[in-house]
C-alpha cells in the first residue's frame, strides 16, 4: 500500500500556504470598530444613590440573535451603572434543562433577587414557583411564565401592541387611498408571539375599510428566511402598497430582496428596532419609513425593578409603594421624525 | 509491509481489482438506470410545474420567477453537489450548514469588509476549505467515523460563528458583492448566482463521470477495502471528498452573502438535511457508490419549486411543511415504481 512521503515539497509547501491564509484569517475575525453607546443610561427610575447592596441573578437564553444579545447588555450595563448592585449573570441556555439548572444554581447561591427571561415561559414556570417558595422575589422578563405565582413582577413587550401600532400607522399613511393592498412577512409561525402579532395587526387592519392584507408569509427571523420569503411575496404581488416585516433582523434580508427585484412602489415597516432599520429610516432613501419597537431596554428596566424590589423600594414617579405587578412596554411607532431619540436603543 | 488481510478475504485482490473495471464496463445500465430515475424526478418536476402554472399562472410562467426560483436554488443546490460526492463515497456531511455559517460570518466581519469583495470571496471559500480539510483529516487519518467527525464540526463552527457574530447581524456594505444580486447584473437574463450554480453543476458532474477521480469516488463508496486492494488510496481519496465539500460550502457562503446581504450566524440552518434530503431523493445512494450530481440538481430543483408555489398561492407554514413531507415521500415512491417498471428494483 502506498504509505504517503511524511514531508514533500509540495506538502511544505501548501502547508506553508494553509498556515499564512490561516494567520490573514484570523485577523479578520475582529468586529472591533463597532462603537457601543448603552442605551436608556441616561434615565433612571428609582433613585441613584447607593442603597443597600443587592445580588441580582440574571438568566436568560442564548444570545444568538440581535436583539437577544441587546437583552444581555442593557442588563449588563445597568447592572454596572449601580454601585450596590452585583450581577451574577448565567451562560445563555435555548434547552429548558439546562436553564432549569442554571436557575437552580443561583437559588442555592442565595441572590436578592432573580430575573429570568425563559427560553420557554411555560416550561420554566416550576423553577420559577421554587425561587418564590425559596423566598427570592423573580422578575419575569418577557415570555411570561404560566402562573403569576411563579414571579413578583411581569415585565415585557407587547406583541398584540407591535401588530395595532403597525396597522394602525400603515391604515394613516393610506387612508386616502382607494383598495390599498398590504402584505406582511411574518416570523417563526411556531411561537404565540408572532401569532398575537398577527391578530393586533389584522384587528388594526379593521379600522380602515379601505386596506386589505392580501398576502402573508412567514420566515424565521433569520436574514436568510427574510430574503428567501421576501422574494417569493415580491413575485407573489406585482403592486401592493403597504408592508409590514415583523423583525429587523430578517428585514435585512428582505430589504435585500426588494433591492435585488428593484422594486419602489410601496412602504415597509418594520419591528423590534433594529440599529441598522433605524439607519434607513433616518437615510429615508429606502421603502423602509417606519418601526415598531419590542424594546430591549426591558432588560435594563428589569434590573431596575430587581434592585428596586431588593432594596424594598417603590418606582418612582408613582405613588405606588410597591412595584407594579405587571409592566406591559409601549410599541412605540419609530418614524423619521422621532428616529433620533430612539436611535441608541437599536441594536445591531 | 502492508495490513495483512482478514482471512475471509485472502483472495480478495483478484477479483476486486477485476471489478473496478467492471463497474466501467457496465457504464451504459448502470448510466440507463440513472437515466430512468432523473426521469422520473423530472416527471415529478413536470407535475409541480403543471400545478404552480394551473393555480398562477401569470405569477408562476413569468421569466422574473424562472430566474427567482433557480436563485433561490443556487445557493443550496451548490451544496447538495459537494454533498453528492461525499455519500457517493458512503460518507454523510453534517457540518455543511454549519460552515456555510461560519464562512459567511468570518468574510463578514468589519475587518474582512475592509478587504472589499476580494476579501469577502477568499476568507469564504478558505473559511469552507479549512473546515473541510479538518473534517477530511479527522476521517481519513483520525479514524473517526464520518457521522460523529461531521457532528462535532457541525457544533464547533455554530459555536466560532457565534462566538464571532456575538449574536449581531454583520451586513455587507461592500457594494460590488451586493450588486452581484440585483437584476442589472444579470447576464443575460441569468443572475450570476446561477451561473455560478450551473457551473459548479457541470464541473461536478464531468469530475463525478468522466474523470478518475471521479471513479475512485465510486469505487470508494462500492466498497472501500477492494477500492484500498485496487490500489486506490481510500484515506487521500476521503480527504479530498471532504475539501471537496467545504469548498462548495465555501462558494455558497460567499453567494449566500451577496443574496441576503449579510453574514448572521443562523445562516445556513438545516443545510444539511436538506442536502442529503435532495441527493437522495435524486437518487444516490445513501449507503454509497452511486451517485447523481443531475439527480440531486433536480432534487433541489423540486424541493424550491415546491416552496415557490406555496408561496405564490400564500399557503400558511403550517401547510406547507405537511405538504413539504408529503411530496417527497411520493416523489420517492414514484422512483421506486418506475424503477420496477423498468425491471430494475
Amino acid at each position: 500500500m502506498p504509505e504517503i512521503p511524511a514531508t514533500s515539497r509540495r506538502g511544505l509547501l501548501f502547508g506553508t500556504a494553509a498556515i499564512s491564509a490561516g494567520a490573514l484569517l484570523t485577523a479578520c475575525t475582529s468586529n472591533e470598530p463597532k462603537t457601543e453607546k448603552q442605551p436608556a443610561d441616561n434615565a433612571p427610575v428609582a433613585d441613584d444613590k447607593p442603597g443597600k447592596a443587592v445580588t441580582i441573578g440574571f438568566a436568560g437564553p442564548q444570545a444568538d440573535h440581535g436583539w437577544l444579545n441587546a437583552i444581555n447588555v442593557n442588563a449588563k450595563s445597568r447592572a454596572e451603572k449601580y454601585s450596590d448592585v452585583t450581577l451574577e449573570i448565567t451562560e445563555g441556555s435555548n434547552d429548558t434543562a439546562a436553564q432549569i439548572g442554571q436557575v437552580q444554581t443561583l437559588i442555592n447561591k442565595k441572590v436578592d433577587v432573580l430575573v429570568i427571561l425563559p427560553a420557554d415561559g411555560k416550561a420554566l414556570t416550576q423553577v420559577g414557583l421554587q425561587a418564590m417558595k425559596a423566598g427570592i422575589p423573580v422578575v419575569n422578563l418577557d415570555r411570561i411564565f404560566a402562573s403569576p405565582q411563579a414571579y413578583r413582577c411581569w415585565i415585557g413587550g407587547d406583541n398584540y401592541g407591535m401588530g395595532l401600532n403597525a396597522g394602525n400607522y400603515i391604515g394613516e399613511q393610506l387612508k386616502d387611498k382607494p383598495n390599498a393592498k398590504v402584505i406582511e412577512l411574518a416570523g417563526l409561525d411556531n411561537l404565540e408571539l408572532t401569532k398575537q402579532r398577527t391578530q393586533g395587526f389584522d384587528d388594526a387592519l379593521k379600522n380602515y375599510p379601505n386596506l386589505r392584507k392580501v398576502a402573508r408569509q412567514a420566515a424565521d427571523f433569520t436574514v436568510e428566511s427574510g430574503q428567501a420569503k421576501m422574494a417569493q411575496l415580491l413575485q407573489a404581488q406585482s403592486q401592493f402598497d403597504a408592508l409590514w416585516n415583523h423583525d429587523d433582523d430578517q428585514g435585512v434580508g428582505a430589504l435585500r430582496a426588494i433591492a435585488q427585484a428593484g422594486r419602489k412602489d410601496f412602504l415597509m415597516v418594520g419591528g423590534a428596532g433594529a440599529r441598522s432599520a433605524m439607519d434607513a429610516i433616518k437615510a429615508d432613501n429606502s421603502v423602509l419609513k417606519a418601526t415598531v419597537l419590542y424594546p430591549p431596554t426591558m432588560a435594563a428596566s428589569a434590573i431596575d425593578l430587581a434592585r428596586a424590589l431588593g432594596q424594598g423600594k417603590g418606582v418612582s414617579g408613582m405613588a405606588e409603594l410597591e412595584i407594579p405587578a405587571s409592566l406591559t412596554l409601549y410599541s412605540a411607532v419609530v418614524t423619521k421624525d422621532n428616529v433620533d431619540e430612539y436611535l441608541p436603543t437599536g441594536f445591531n | 509491509m502492508t495490513q495483512p488481510a482478514p482471512p475471509a478475504q485472502q483472495d480478495a485482490p483478484m477479483p476486486a481489482a477485476k471489478s473496478t473495471p467492471d463497474k466501467g464496463g457496465s457504464r451504459r445500465p448502470l448510466g440507463l438506470r440513472m437515466d430512468v430515475r432523473n426521469l422520473s424526478l423530472l416527471g415529478v418536476l413536470a407535475v409541480l410545474v403543471a400545478v404552480g402554472g394551473f393555480t398562477k399562472p401569470d405569477e408562476f410562467l413569468a421569466t422574473s420567477n424562472l430566474q427567482l426560483v433557480l436563485t433561490q436554488a443556487s445557493v443550496i443546490g451548490v451544496v447538495t453537489v459537494g454533498m453528492t460526492f461525499v455519500i457517493t463515497s458512503g460518507g454523510i456531511d453534517l457540518s455543511v450548514g454549519a460552515i456555510v455559517a461560519l464562512a459567511s460570518v468570518w468574510a463578514t466581519t468589519v475587518a474582512t469588509q475592509e478587504f472589499g469583495f476580494a476579501g469577502i470571496l477568499f476568507t469564504a471559500v478558505v473559511v469552507g476549505v479549512g473546515c473541510g480539510l479538518v473534517n477530511g483529516l479527522l476521517i481519513a487519518y483520525g479514524r473517526m467515523v464520518p457521522f460523529i467527525a461531521t457532528l462535532a464540526m457541525l457544533a464547533s463552527a455554530r459555536g466560532l460563528a457565534l462566538q464571532i457574530t456575538d449574536g449581531k447581524t454583520q451586513i455587507v456594505t461592500v457594494d460590488s458583492v451586493l450588486d452581484l444580486g440585483v437584476r442589472d447584473a444579470y447576464i443575460l437574463g441569468i443572475p450570476p448566482l446561477v451561473l455560478v450554480f450551473a457551473a459548479v453543476t457541470v464541473i461536478g458532474w464531468l469530475v463525478l463521470n468522466r474523470t478518475t477521480f471521479g471513479r475512485r469516488t465510486v469505487a470508494v463508496g462500492g466498497n472501500a477495502e477492494a477500492a484500498r486492494l485496487a490500489g486506490i488510496d481510500v484515506r487521500r481519496q476521503r480527504l479530498y471528498l471532504y475539501l471537496l465539500s467545504g469548498l462548495c460550502c465555501g462558494i455558497a457562503a460567499f453567494m449566500l452573502i451577496v443574496l441576503a446581504g449579510s453574514g448572521q450566524n443562523t445562516n445556513g440552518n438545516l443545510y444539511e438535511l436538506d442536502a442529503i434530503a435532495a441527493a437522495i431523493i435524486g437518487g444516490t445512494l445513501l449507503s454509497g457508490g452511486r451517485g447523481t450530481i443531475v439527480g440531486s440538481v433536480l432534487g433541489v430543483l423540486v424541493f424550491t419549486t415546491i416552496t415557490n408555489i406555496f408561496a405564490l398561492n400564500n399557503l400558511e407554514s403550517a401547510v406547507q411543511q405537511i405538504a413539504k413531507g408529503a411530496i417527497i415521500v411520493a416523489a420517492v415512491l414514484v422512483q421506486h415504481r418506475t424503477l420496477r417498471g423498468a425491471g430494475e428494483a
